[in-house]
């Protein structure tokens, strides 16, 4: 590694873990009447300080920083493991997956008569959405690997992701045209939200966090080397199947855990290893986490922006990240185009 | 350094509609051996079933009397070091991250690199001539600057048996002429080295020549044979000529066709 590579790489960490502190303060500073650091300092000196601080923005803050953390560790992972900058985590068929799970809850709850709304769901009922998420987004997973025949081609792998992608959101249309009721929580889902984050979802994700952070973090160099082109990575003694398999294991468990917390929360994944990379050109082994940092300092961003563009109303966090993403992508296609 | 030995065994390899081995016997000695041949006549598949990359149809590739596939990928890896004829190579790695990947067959994925492999490296990228670029991205590189920091890439697994398809692809004159000298100080070291080369006249400065056809090896033998001459000539339909041009062999264009 050179100085100058050295250089930039610090001055990113720095530059996030600064920006990481200041959003985890804004965050507990956003209320229902917006943005303020003297309206904190009365509801942390009121008498529901523990209430409001402790139990609703304070998971919510952090829940927020885990999921980007997890949406930007797995949008790295795909990009390299797809040799694809477009890749997003949710290829996979995980999304789609999540979401014909959380829409099969919902209708089979108003079909029995006690119909669940996402906004209002009890404790109960959030385990089992988020349950029924997480479960889809593994299930989607699975099948798509069971049609690409295992981990052995990318392009198999690709092709089979979009048609499970493709297959299951007809499915979630087909229920949701039989019990429209769904059709409601299931947008609310696709939209995405932090709202619901409490202090069970921040221990599900950090605890996600910690597996697959490591994971794929010693994983990585094999993404180095898949750089070269995938015979010559296999020349250089990589098992490509066993390579794949673990990654896409880090990267189903990353993504469904976030999806199933927080809905489909969109271009965190794709947009979070573009900027670390443009900042600082790394090994994927820095590339990953350092994505994982900025997927988190992302999502954190919008969901401060979220609680106060329009305070008390919120702005869906999805909306706000796509608007932000797609911007930047559009920047990033602009600048090129001009070069 | 004592070489493995590398054997393919009445190989054959289908890809698709084509056959493109058709019960070829082949085991390079140690030294440098080109490989020459029309486009299509199986030389880069050839290669690849050296390297453990293609499995044949019918037949065997043996390292030291042992199935390739039933090497231990990393023990393969670090006994054979092979050169893809094009590049793909992508990606945000320095040319010293590049070059460094050489050192994955020795290392794995969980073990940090030491002296020796840097050691390696920085021989690798010193017999390339990129060492002043290291801190460079590969997207930087022109496609010959690129060639050489992939070539080194190879050097640097310091493989008993290389295996370069094309390696002077996008190399002007002299970096060919320098890659020649590096190939004959590889194999002077002890290690067998092959190369499919597209220019003949390269490839004519090699200690021993294998000529390919429509899937199978036409004529093997040294640089000065004859028969070699003969088959080389006639596997290209007559369109080149072999003249000694002081103490070498070159290839010119026939332009006096029949």
């Amino acid at each position: 590694m050179t100085t100058m590579d050295t250089q930039r790489r610090v001055r990113l960490v720095v530059g996030m873990a600064v920006l990481t502190l200041l959003l985890l303060g804004a965050g507990l500073a956003a209320g229902s009447e917006g943005w303020s650091i003297a309206g904190l300092m009365q509801t942390l000196n009121g008498p529901d300080a523990a209430l409001i601080v402790g139990e609703i923005r304070a998971p919510r803050t952090l829940g927020a920083w885990l999921t980007g953390a997890l949406l930007g560790l797995a949008g790295a992972t795909a990009q390299g493991l797809f040799r694809n900058p477009l890749a997003d985590p949710y290829l996979l068929g995980s999304a789609s997956g999540a979401s014909l799970g959380v829409v099969l809850v919902l209708a089979g709850s108003t079909l029995a008569g006690h119909s669940i709304s996402l906004a209002t769901a009890d404790a109960l009922s959030r385990v089992g959405l988020v349950s029924a998420a997480f479960a889809g987004a593994l299930l989607g997973v699975l099948v798509t690997l069971t049609l690409a025949r295992g981990a052995q081609q990318t392009v198999r792998l690709l092709l089979a992701g979009v048609v499970v992608g493709v297959v299951l959101s007809a499915l979630s249309d087909l229920v949701t045209t039989a019990a429209p009721d769904a059709l409601r929580g299931k947008q609310a889902f696709m939209l995405g939200s932090t709202g619901f984050l409490g202090w069970g979802s921040c221990l599900a994700l950090g605890l996600g966090l910690l597996l697959c952070a490591p994971l794929s973090w010693r994983w990585a160099r094999a993404l180095d080397a898949l750089t070269l082109g995938e015979d010559s990575a296999r020349s250089l003694g990589l098992d490509l199947a066993r390579v794949r398999i673990a990654l896409v294991g880090s990267l189903a468990l990353a993504t469904g855990l976030a999806v199933s917390q927080a809905g489909l929360v969109a271009f965190v994944g794709l947009v979070a290893p573009h900027l670390v990379r443009r900042f600082a050109p790394a090994p994927h082994g820095f590339t990953t986490l350092a994505s994982a940092g900025a997927g988190g300092a992302l999502l954190l961003a919008a969901d401060v922006l979220a609680r106060s563009l329009i305070a008390p109303q919120e702005v869906p966090v999805g909306v706000l990240t796509a608007l932000l993403g797609g911007g930047y992508l559009l920047w990033l296609l602009h600048r090129r185009r001009v070069a | 350094m004592m070489s493995p030995r590398l054997q393919a065994l009445e190989v054959r390899v289908q890809l698709g509609a084509t056959l493109a081995l058709d019960g070829v016997s082949f085991s390079p000695q140690p030294g440098w051996t080109a490989v020459v041949g029309p486009n299509g006549a199986g030389k880069s598949t050839l290669l690849r079933v050296l390297a453990g990359l293609q499995t044949p149809d019918a037949g065997a590739a043996l390292l030291n009397a042992r199935e390739l596939r039933d090497w231990p990928a990393r023990d393969r890896g670090a006994m054979i070091a092979w050169l893809a004829q094009q590049s793909e190579a992508s990606g945000e790695l320095s040319v010293r991250e590049v070059v460094h990947l050489g050192r994955l067959p020795h290392l794995g994925l969980f073990t940090a690199p030491d002296a020796e492999d840097d050691a390696a490296v920085d021989e690798a990228m010193i017999a390339t001539e990129c060492s002043a670029w290291q801190q460079r991205r590969l997207h930087e590189l022109s496609g010959g600057e690129r060639q050489r920091v992939l070539l080194a890439r190879a050097l640097a697994v310091m493989a008993p048996l290389l295996l370069l398809d094309e390696p002077t692809t996008h190399l002007d004159p002299p970096h060919q002429v320098a890659l020649v000298r590096l190939l004959q100080r590889q194999a002077r070291a002890g290690r067998t080295v092959v190369s499919v080369l597209h220019d003949l006249s390269l490839a004519l400065m090699a200690d021993r020549v294998v000529v390919m056809d429509a899937g199978r090896i036409r004529a093997e033998g040294s640089r000065d044979d004859p028969a070699l001459h003969a088959a080389f000539v006639d596997v290209f339909g007559g369109a080149i000529r072999i003249v000694r041009v002081g103490d070498r062999w070159v290839t010119v264009p026939q332009l006096e066709m029949n």
